[in-house]
This record gives C-alpha cells, structure tokens and sequence, in this order.
C-alpha cells in the first residue's frame, strides 16, 4: 500500500484518528510537512546590493499589489537565469531579506543642534529647508568666481559631496549632474577606499 | 574588469593577489574554480596571508604587506631571461618596439626629471623619439638599447629571486615554482587572468603596482583575450556604475575630464584634452573627445547650451588642484570645509586615521547624512572620547529608500549594467535619494531666484525636463544618460552617433546603446551563449557599445587570427568579425589600425609617461615599513606622494616600537559595516578580531580565543585573539618580521555585534597612492600584546 | 506523477524494520554531493539553511576560529568547521559543511521509540516531526554522526530536513541552491556518484592521491555524500571512519526500549511502554544516557 503524507491528510480529514490496515495509529506520522513558503508569492528579479559581482535575486514579496494592500517581503533567493550567479548567493546575498527589513532601518529625519548630546526627530520640510539653507549659505561664503590670475573657475570651495557605490546608475548621474552643476569640486565616493 | 565575471573560466592561469574573492566575491570566484576544475587551470594566491581563497588554491605565496611590486618585477625578470613572453603578441601589440629619449634614466631609485623642491617628476625625458614624419621612432627587432623592450629588460634585471626573496620574505624556490606557473602563459594556446582587488589599490604605489601587472600581462599576451585580462574585483554594488558617472573628483561621466583654471576656454580644454596620434596607424578613439563632452554639455544645459557660451563650459567649477577623498578631509581638518554631504556611505570608519577624521568632522560647520541606516559618521560626536558640548557641528540625518524598493542599474566588476526591478515600497516617512537631491535643488534654486546670491546662473540653466520634476523617473534618467538625437528627438543607439556641433546630447557616452529606441537594453533577460564562453551579449549591457572583454582585437594576431581558435574573442572572416563585439567596427579590416583602439600609440604601453611616478614601477617601501628599501637605502618610499601638513608626525618613525607589520582586510559574511544590521551575518561572524600568527602569539602570552590590545601611532584597537598557523614568520633584509590582520567591519554606533568601538581604521596611516590618492590601508606598523579578558 | 512525500520507514513502527512499499513512485532518490575541495567556507550554506527554515538567530561569540558556534544546535541545523592542518610544510585549512548526512538506514530513526516522530521518505530525506517527539534523545545516542541536537525549550530535537517542503514540489534544498561555487550539488543519487567518480578524479589529477568518496556503507549509504580531498585523514574533517547504523541485532537496554517502542507501535498500552522505552525518570534530565 502507498502510504506518503499527503494520503494520511486526507485520512486525518475524513475521519480524525485513523487505524490503518497495519494497525497502528497512522496519525503520529503526518505533521504536515511546512508548505513551500513562497507559494503563490510575486517575484520581483533584482541585483543583489552589496559586492560588485551583480547576482541576480528574486525577491519573493506578498500581497496581491491591490490597492488596498502593501507589499511584504519574505524571503530573497538567486536568480538561476543571471549567467553570472546562476541562482547562487554568498551569506550576505542569502540574508539579504535580513537588510531589506532590518529592525534598525530608520523613518525619521534627525537634527543635531550645535553642541547638543542628543538628537531630535523633525520633519522633512524642516529637514529640506535647513538643507537648501545651509547648502546656499556656504556656496554663497566660499563660492569663487576668479581666482588670484583672474580667471574664470566658478568654484564651490566650501561643500564636499560624498557618495555612493551604493546607489543606482541613474541617482549616481543625477549627483553628478546637480553637483557640478552647484559648482562643487570636491565630490567623490567609495572608489578610493 | 577588463573581461567579466564568468570569463574567467576560460582561463589557464589565475593569478589572485591583492584580493580574496572566495571571501569578498565568492559568487564571482565561482569560475576561478570551474577553470581549475575543468581546465586544469593552476589557482595561485599571493597574499600576506592564506586566506580562504588560499585554501582552494593550487599555490599559496606568503609577502610581506606592501612587497607586491617587488614579486611583480621579479615576475617580469623571469619573463625576460627565460624569453617566456609571447613574442608575436608583443611585437604587434605592445610599444615594446617605440624608442625613447636618450635622456631618460633611472638612478638610485629616481627616475630621470625628478624635481626635489616639488616632490615631483619634469617627464620631458619620458618622452619617445621622434622621427622626420613627426611620428615615433620605432625598431621591429626590438634590439635599440634605447627602445622600450630593452629598457624594460634592464630595469627589471634588478628583480632577481634573491632580491623578491629578501625584500618580500618569501623563499625563493617557492617564488620560482609560482614563476613558472604564471609565466606558462606567453603562447598563443594558453591564456592566463589576474584577478586583484584593494589589496592592490590602496599603497602608495598601489596605482603602479596594477601597472606591474598590466605590463606582465602584456608581455604574456593576455590582455584582450577570452581567460586573460586584468581584473579588478569592486567592493560595492555600483561601485563601477558610480566611477563611470563620475561621482569622483577630477572625472566627469564617460571619463571625461573635469576642466582646470588653465583651461580658460572651452577650445582650450577640447585641445588638452584630445590626444593626438603618435604613429599613422592608429584609431586614437579619445581623438573624439570634443563629441563626448559637447553631447554631456548639452544633456546638463539644454538649450542653454550654445555654441555663444561654449555650450556652458563656464557652468562647470574647475579645481584649484586636488579634490579626492584625503584632500577633501584636509580642507576639513585645517577648516576650510564648511558643509559636507554624504549619501549611501558611512565615511568615518572608511578611513584613515579615524582620530583625524573625527577632528575633521568637529571642525566642520555642517553635515548632512543621508541613508537608510543611522550610521557611526552621522553619530561622530558621540564616539568614544568626544564630548558633544564642544562640537558645534550640526548634523541632519536623512533617512532614504534602499536597493530593493527602487528600480534602477547597477553596473558590476565585469562593466554589465543590469536593471532591477523595484520589489516593494519604502515605509511612510522614507524618501528615496532621487527625491532628496531634487528636492534640495528646487529648493536652492528657488532660494536664488528670491535672494539672489554667488553665480547661480548654472543652477538656474540645469535641465530638468522630467515629468514630475520633485521626483524623476530612474527610466528618465536613464534614456538622458543614453543620450538624444536633436534633430529627430529618438534616442540613440551607439556613441558613434554623437556629434561635436551640439546636435546631440548624451550624460554618459559610454551608456549609449544602454537605453535606445529598442528599449532598454539594461534590462534585458536573454540567456544565449553562442559562443560557449558565457558572453551572453542578449543578457543586460555592457559598455562599452556592450563588449564583453575589452581590447578584443589584441585577442587575434595582426591578420586577425585569434591566437587561441578554442578561445576566440573577435575572429576576421575576410569580410567582418565574428565573437564578441568588436573593438573595430565590425568590417574594418585588421591592419587597418593598431589593437588598442584608445591609445594615440594605437598599441599597449609597457611604458607610459601618464603616471606620476615613473614609466615602469619601481618597489617603493609603505610609508611606515619594518625594513630598509633594499634596492635603494636613500630613497626608500615612493618619492612624489603627497604629505599632507602634519601627516609626518602621525608615523612611526626612528626609535618607535612598532615592529609588526600589520593589514586591514574583508571577510565574507560581512560587506563593510551596513551588515552589522543584518542578524544573521552578526551570528555568523559576530566578534571585531585580530589575526596573530601562533609564534608572535606565544611570544606576548596571548591565547586563541583571549584577547589581544594592537596599536599603531595613530589610534588602539582590542578584540579577540584569532591565533593561526596560517600566518608565517616572513625573514625580510635578515631579519623576521611578524605580520597581523586586522578585519574592517565594526563601528561604535548600535549593531547587533557585542563589539564596540573596535575600528580598524583607528590605526592607518593618513597618506595616499602618487596617482590617485588612494590611502594606504594595506601596509603599517603596529605593536601587540596580550589584553585581560573583559567583565561581561 | 510521482508521490514525492512516499514514505519508507516511520519510527517506532514496523516500517523501521521492514520499509514500506509504495504502489506509485516515490519519485527520485536524491543525494547532496558536498566537494571539500571547492568549498570556500563562506557559510552561505549555513546562512541560507537559517533563513529558509525561519530559524532563531543565536547569540554567539568568537572563540578564536572563523567558525561561527562552537557546535550545531535546534536552531543551527548546519555549521562549518574550520580546521588548520599542517604536515610538514603543508597547510591545509579544512573546512567542512556538517549537517545530517540523510543515512539510508537512519541510525536515529531505528533508536526513536515514539511513533511517527522520526520518517524517512523514498526519496532519501529523514525528517524529524517535532510534534511527535517526546524528548528522550535517544535519536542523539542512534546518530553516528553526532547531528541531532534538543531543544530545551520545546523539548524536542531537530536536525536538518534537507529542506523537505521545497524538495516537494521540485526544487533543491536552500544550501544547494545557495553556494557560491559549486560545492554542494544535487541530484538522483546514481548521478551524484558518477559525479563524484569525476570528481575524485579531478582531485587525483591535482595531486589528492587519497581523495576519495564518503558514503559510508555501515549506514547503507548516505543522501548527503562528500568528496574528500584527504580520503586518509577522515578525523580531521570529524568524519567517523567506519559509523554503523542497523535495526538489528537489537541487545542490551536497547532491547527492552525498542520491544518498547514497537509495543507503543503496535497501540498497546502506553505507560509500560513509556517506562520501558524512556526510563523512570524525565526526559530532560540528561544524566540517564549520557551520550557516547
């Protein structure tokens, strides 16, 4: 006689305790084995954001994307198409999920005074507008249009942009762009360290 | 990378030094292990310590931190006396046959032109000679004592065995059996790769140290061809996209250049920057250096952009010298520095020196740090030993969306820019980077267009056509990046498209063809391999113009015959190439011009008068070294590096007591420090630790699993006792020195990690490469003992 | 179709002795195929088992190794060991991927006297179910390879399962599908073995003259085999060079429990069946066995 998991479900269904044939309680050994967690989950194929190898990942997500629902991540796995990784993954790309939703990952805006000990939470138009403030103020104190021979340099001596590796192709243009842009030499990013 | 991850299973030989990719690229190293495995490749490691890439590994060589180009040298020494190279790939591709000025020289460890007053190098003698035509001279026998091929020979004859042995510590039977495993490649049926990382990069001769092995490539006949090539392993996910986007200084995207004072128009850069051919016979590709920088112009200005204001040329700062990472720390330590800005890094425990970086840090006005994680940087004036009363700087902390709740491309090692999708939203209350650098735009801008203030005519001329202009499409920016034709609005296809009249615009030449009326070509998912030899041109882009191994045409001979027909990278039929993409258009025939395309010499350079420091390498000692330069006593460090003022005094020097030398490094379950928020790499790996090899362990009483104090005249780390047989006594100028590694990857801010406040980078020394200012994190002096154990 | 949750044996019933039979297929028998020689140590294996099977994180604490715990545990189903070998002036840095090895004739399900709490399938896979397990470890003392590990909270003992709910439904268990370099294969079981034939091969021809298979016969075999590089040097990878596993001969106390257990089997009366295969005293006090 077959017997496998699935037909002892079907038995505990239908009549609870079970005797089988051979005479013994069936129903110790069908503690259902876990169903496949990321069954009828959405895939999402992206990159995996630490070293630059560039596996390909999948991130397996819950909810139906309806309107009415947000999207929960539960569980990230290699890509088996990418030809570079083939579905592989270190232990970081393994535990990406873990950085996805870390419990340290932060929702607020912070601001630290001048010689205060502790932060304090603000808003993000406070944040933005103390931003754009400070950024002008220190273009405007350093900024040198001509330098000692008298020529043109349109220069920003008094920011530094720093930053990132991390971020995509296209923020990465946009940095540049609206940096240089600013007049701001002194960019750079983790290419050198 | 010059080729691409998975070609590396085309390989022969893999050289790995200066990197640990089964630790910090394991899915990469993949295929070191499939060549190994089913090539019969050789897998060598050389590394001051034996790592886990050296437990798979058919070869491991133990060198003092900072000996690599003396073991580089003697590689090439052996080339030469055993006449190992490839000989008709030298001949055709290399400017092994270009002669060079008579006043050239190098002497007592200095290069002919060296200027004292200004640490410097006059590169006249650097020169090639010239002949009637204006061209260079050059001699197909190879025998002119003054041509490069001889010149080399007699500058590395000082790299015998002996001399790597006694200035690397290794023996040199051992140094010889890796010789001729390395040196099996110079012939057209076998190919070798060198895969190395930051342990290459970050000396003071760390850019020459890549030359090295770029020059023992050439001469092998590697570069170019499917196994071959030399292979830079990059640390973060867009760590190459971010370098060809140019969040660098001295860059702009494409690897244009950021204009200088003395350029004072727009023709005055053109001309400076252009190269001109220096023989008939080559494409000089950089020759249209006016197309990519008038088309990144017109995407940054628009229709602001005229040919009257030279298309914004004056929109652009030009720096009053050097703007990289530890000239940017300096304006802040001597407090010139007023604002600074950091995005997706965490730049404090990145280094050197932490103790002056904190300084730093307090000397600053303001700072604005933007991440998805609260990080050490953000958080300076609480570090051990600073007291927030006196620190005036104020801090804005911006919390940001991170990979997975964005689309976009990343660019890998292997130049393949791939797109991912966006998985999930961000948690209310988070923006994305996108969102915040418009936002400060909008808001700078519309603060001018009110107040008025210093030259904000290019703020105001930026272009910013996106649809909603608080938040651009990544999808935007990307067809902007790709670039336009003006005259028909469609997007364009190659960078052979773009034009110097402004009729074009592209942010980036080399993506181009990324994002084209087809669509978008970063995201494509197609998984042939017609070639066997995984260059799956169908999957993502490549740049550029999506070549899978770049310098292709060096992978056949000059009548376009690959060398290796098993491992062809381009093949001529007679009428076209067939493989990859190549490097040629695709029906030029092959003597119509020299192999590597973006040179004005049309071939290689064994030598070059582009490096600050030299036109061959030369060992230099690391700045804090426990021996003597022994190729040259009176000139033992690299002599035109730049001393930042006060930076003298923060090394060890005659007299101190740091007799070991010591190198920070990577693990595997850590990605510098954002993992320390991921639990499961914590469990995995949880504890800041030292490496001590089990003779200096016994020495200071020290046991595995105690914990141990190391100090360096900068800063002082404790942590738990690693004691290995895996790290050797190395006898360096007769005398032994002890070598300790120390991991990079905690902080003093929060994390699930028990350890606190144990940085590396408390330790290494504030000084950087000749070339690109990259800082010596790799080669120091420390001190050791045994620390009590801690009340927990 | 093939029913890919058959069964082969269940603990505590006859099915340990006589294994069943199946009227449709069991599908594929499996085996993992563990290369030492292309392992890096990375623990992306033991980084992907933690995530996939949703178990706790650990506090741990280096203690002077690049291993991560000192030993397996209920919620460490898979670690690896490092070890710094020298002969002469060869270093060798072993490191090995332990995990339960999936034993033909599972020396834990023959040991288990509470019914249904230990199943081999026909594929190969020994699972433990947590909800039938009473605690008594004598799994722990059955193993040969040291792999079962209680759990005091739930007091119950867990290993790996070879990540039974996705080999259901067609795909490769976590660690196999994780690592980075091919180390850790899949596949039926008669094509691991020509795969390792290959392998060892490979592992002469680059100078490993005692490499070698583990598939230890004493256990008939097992579903997670390796290739070792140092076939000669067993204990420093901590692989027993001859583990025994077999429902019979039955002798000593073990008699008694497992008549015991076959008793509880079979539905007669528990409570002297209890008595026998646990003992008189409580589960938990470890003192009873110690293990071997």
């Amino acid at each position: 006689m077959a017997i496998s998991r699935r037909t002892f479900l079907k038995a505990s269904v239908a009549g609870g305790v079970v005797v089988s044939a051979l005479g013994f309680d069936l129903k110790p050994a069908y503690a259902a084995v876990r169903q496949l967690k990321i069954r009828n989950a959405r895939e999402y194929k992206t990159v995996c954001p630490y070293c630059a190898v560039g596996c390909g990942t999948i991130a397996y997500v819950h909810g139906s994307g309806g309107l009415n629902t947000t999207k929960t991540i539960i569980h990230v796995e290699g890509d088996p198409d990418n030809p570079i990784n083939g579905g592989t993954l270190c232990p970081k790309g393994a535990s990406q999920m873990g950085l996805a939703i870390s419990p340290r990952l932060r929702k607020s805006p912070m601001y630290r005074g001048a010689g205060a000990s502790e932060w304090r939470e603000v808003d993000w138009d406070f944040a933005m507008d103390w931003f754009a403030r400070k950024f002008k103020a220190s273009r405007d104190a350093t900024f040198v249009e001509q330098d000692s021979q008298g020529r043109t340099v349109n220069r920003c001596n008094g920011i530094a942009w720093v930053g990132s590796a991390t971020v995509a192709n296209e923020d990465a243009y946009l940095i540049t762009k609206t940096m240089r842009a600013m007049g701001l030499t002194y960019i750079d990013h983790q290419a050198r360290i | 990378m010059t080729n691409h991850w998975k070609d590396i299973k085309n390989a022969d030989v893999v050289l790995v030094m200066g990197a640990n990719p089964a630790e910090n690229h394991p899915c990469g190293f993949k295929w070191a292990l499939e060549a190994r495995d089913e090539n019969g490749a050789k897998l060598l490691t050389i590394d001051p310590r034996f790592t886990r890439t050296s437990a798979v590994a058919d070869k491991h060589l133990q060198i003092r931190p900072g000996s690599d180009i003396a073991i580089l040298g003697g590689l090439i020494r052996h080339i030469l006396t055993n006449d190992l190279h490839h000989a008709d790939y030298v001949r055709a591709h290399t400017n092994a046959s270009f002669i060079i000025s008579g006043d050239f020289g190098f002497e007592d460890g200095l290069f002919s032109g060296f200027e004292e007053a200004g640490s410097r190098y006059d590169k006249t003698s650097w020169s090639y000679q010239r002949a009637a035509d204006g061209y260079v001279r050059r001699d197909p026998t190879l025998e002119d004592p003054q041509c490069v091929f001889q010149l080399l020979r007699r500058h590395y004859d000082r790299y015998t065995p002996a001399m790597v042995a006694q200035i690397a510590g290794c023996s040199e039977q051992k140094f010889l059996e890796m010789a001729d495993i390395i040196c099996s490649t110079g012939r057209a049926d076998r190919v070798g790769t060198i895969m190395y990382a930051v342990g290459w990069t970050m000396h003071t001769v760390g850019s020459q140290i890549i030359r090295t092995g770029a020059i023992l490539q050439l001469l092998l006949g590697n570069i170019g061809r499917p196994g071959g090539g030399i292979n830079a392993l990059r640390g973060h996910a867009n760590v190459q996209g971010a370098t060809d986007h140019a969040i660098v200084a001295g860059i702009l995207p494409g690897y244009l250049k950021v204009p200088t004072p003395e350029q004072t128009t727009l023709a005055e850069h053109l001309e400076a920057s252009t190269p001109q051919p220096l023989v008939p016979d080559t494409v000089n590709y950089w020759g249209n250096y006016p197309k990519f920088m008038v088309s990144l112009l017109k995407a940054w200005f628009g229709d602001s952009a005229t040919t009257a204001n030279e298309f914004g040329y004056h929109y652009l700062g030009k720096p009053d010298g050097d703007a990289t990472w530890l000239s940017i720390w300096d304006e802040a330590y001597h407090g010139r520095l007023e604002g600074f800005i950091t995005l997706g890094f965490n730049p404090l425990l990145a280094g050197p020196d932490i103790p002056r970086l904190l300084q730093s840090m307090s000397r600053l006005k303001w700072m604005t740090v933007i991440d998805p994680f609260m990080l050490d940087s953000a958080e300076f004036w609480k570090a051990p030993g600073m007291n927030p009363a006196e620190i005036d700087t104020e801090v804005l902390y911006l919390p940001t969306t991170h990979w997975i709740e964005r689309d976009g491309s990343f660019t890998n090692s292997g130049r393949w820019a791939q797109w991912k999708e966006k998985a999930i939203d961000p948690p209310d209350g988070v923006r994305s980077d996108t969102w915040v650098l418009s936002e400060l735009f909008w808001r700078v801008k519309e603060l001018y267009q009110q107040d008025g203030g210093a030259y904000d005519e290019p703020i105001q001329n930026l272009t910013w056509n996106y649809l909603n202009p608080r938040e651009p499409l990544l999808t935007e920016l990307a067809k902007e990046i790709n670039g336009y034709d003006h005259a028909t609005g469609q997007l364009l296809s190659s960078f052979g498209q773009l034009q110097a009249d402004g009729g074009t615009s592209s942010g980036n030449w080399l993506y181009t063809g990324s994002y084209t009326e087809a669509g978008n070509m970063m995201a494509r998912r197609g998984t042939a391999d017609p070639t066997g030899l995984g260059m799956h041109h169908e999957w993502a882009f490549s740049w550029p113009a999506n070549r899978r191994v770049l310098y292709n045409r060096a992978s056949a001979d000059a009548e376009g015959r690959p060398w290796d027909p098993t491992r062809a990278g381009i093949a001529w039929t007679g009428r076209e190439w067939i493989g990859d993409v190549p490097d040629y258009g695709r029906t030029t025939p092959p003597d119509a011009a020299g192999a590597f395309i973006m040179t004005e010499e049309g071939v290689a350079r064994l030598f070059s008068s582009q490096m600050a420091d030299g036109p061959f390498s030369e060992h230099y000692e690391p700045v804090e070294s426990p021996t003597v330069n022994a190729l040259h006593e009176s000139v033992p460090v690299n002599p035109v590096i730049n001393w930042y003022d006060g930076v003298r005094e923060t090394l060890a020097s005659e007299g101190d007591d740091f007799p070991h030398a010591c190198t920070i490094y990577r693990v595997v379950e850590h990605e510098h420090f954002v993992t320390q928020n991921v639990p499961l790499l914590v469990e995995a790996m949880p504890d800041f630790f030292i490496e001590i090899p089990e003779g200096l362990a016994a020495e200071k009483g020290i046991e595995n699993g105690g914990r141990a104090r190391v100090w360096s005249k900068r800063g002082e780390v404790e942590g738990v006792a690693i004691v290995t047989k895996r790290i050797k006594p190395l006898l360096v100028n007769g005398r032994t020195v002890w070598t300790v590694g120390i991991p990079v990857h905690w902080g003093f801010a929060g994390g699930t990690s028990n350890t606190h406040a144990s940085m590396a980078n408390l330790l290494t020394p504030f000084i950087g490469d000749a070339n690109t200012r990259c800082p010596e994190f790799k080669a120091f002096l420390v001190n050791i003992a045994r620390a009590e154990p801690r009340a927990t | 179709m093939p029913d890919t949750l058959a069964i082969k044996r269940i603990s505590a019933t006859p099915s340990a002795l006589i294994p069943l039979e199946s009227l449709r297929s069991g599908g594929p028998v499996y085996s993992k195929l563990v290369d030492i020689s292309k392992c890096i140590g990375c623990k992306g294996c033991e980084v992907a088992c933690k995530e996939w099977n949703d178990l706790k994180v650990e506090q741990t604490a280096n203690f002077g190794s690049m291993q991560s715990h000192k030993d397996l545990s209920s919620n460490t189903w898979l670690l690896m060991r490092f070890n710094e070998v020298e002969v002469g002036d060869d270093l060798q840095w072993l490191i090995k991927k332990d995990a339960c090895l999936h034993c033909e004739e599972p020396g834990c399900l023959f040991a288990c006297p509470a019914p249904g709490a230990i199943v081999q399938y026909q594929n190969g896979i020994v699972d433990f179910n947590q909800d039938q397990c009473i605690g008594c470890q004598n799994c722990v003392s059955g193993c040969p390879f040291d792999i079962p590990r209680f759990d005091k909270s739930t007091k119950t003992v867990a290993k790996c399962n070879m990540c039974i709910d996705r080999v259901e439904v067609g795909l490769e268990p976590a660690c196999v599908k994780t690592c980075p370099t091919n180390a850790i294969q899949w596949g039926i079981k008669e094509d691991m073995l020509a795969l390792a034939e290959k392998k060892v091969e490979t592992m002469k021809r680059r100078g490993y003259e005692h490499a070698a298979l583990y598939n230890p016969g004493g256990v008939g075999g097992t579903h997670m085999m390796y290739v070792v590089p140092h076939g000669d040097r067993l204990e420093d990878y901590s692989l027993p060079a001859h583990p025994v596993a077999s429902p019979a001969p039955l002798h000593g106390l073990s008699v008694l429990r497992r008549v015991g257990s076959y008793l509880l089997g079979f539905g007669v009366v528990s409570a002297l069946a209890h008595f026998l295969a646990v003992g008189p005293e409580s589960p938990e006090d470890e003192a009873w066995e110690p293990k071997p």
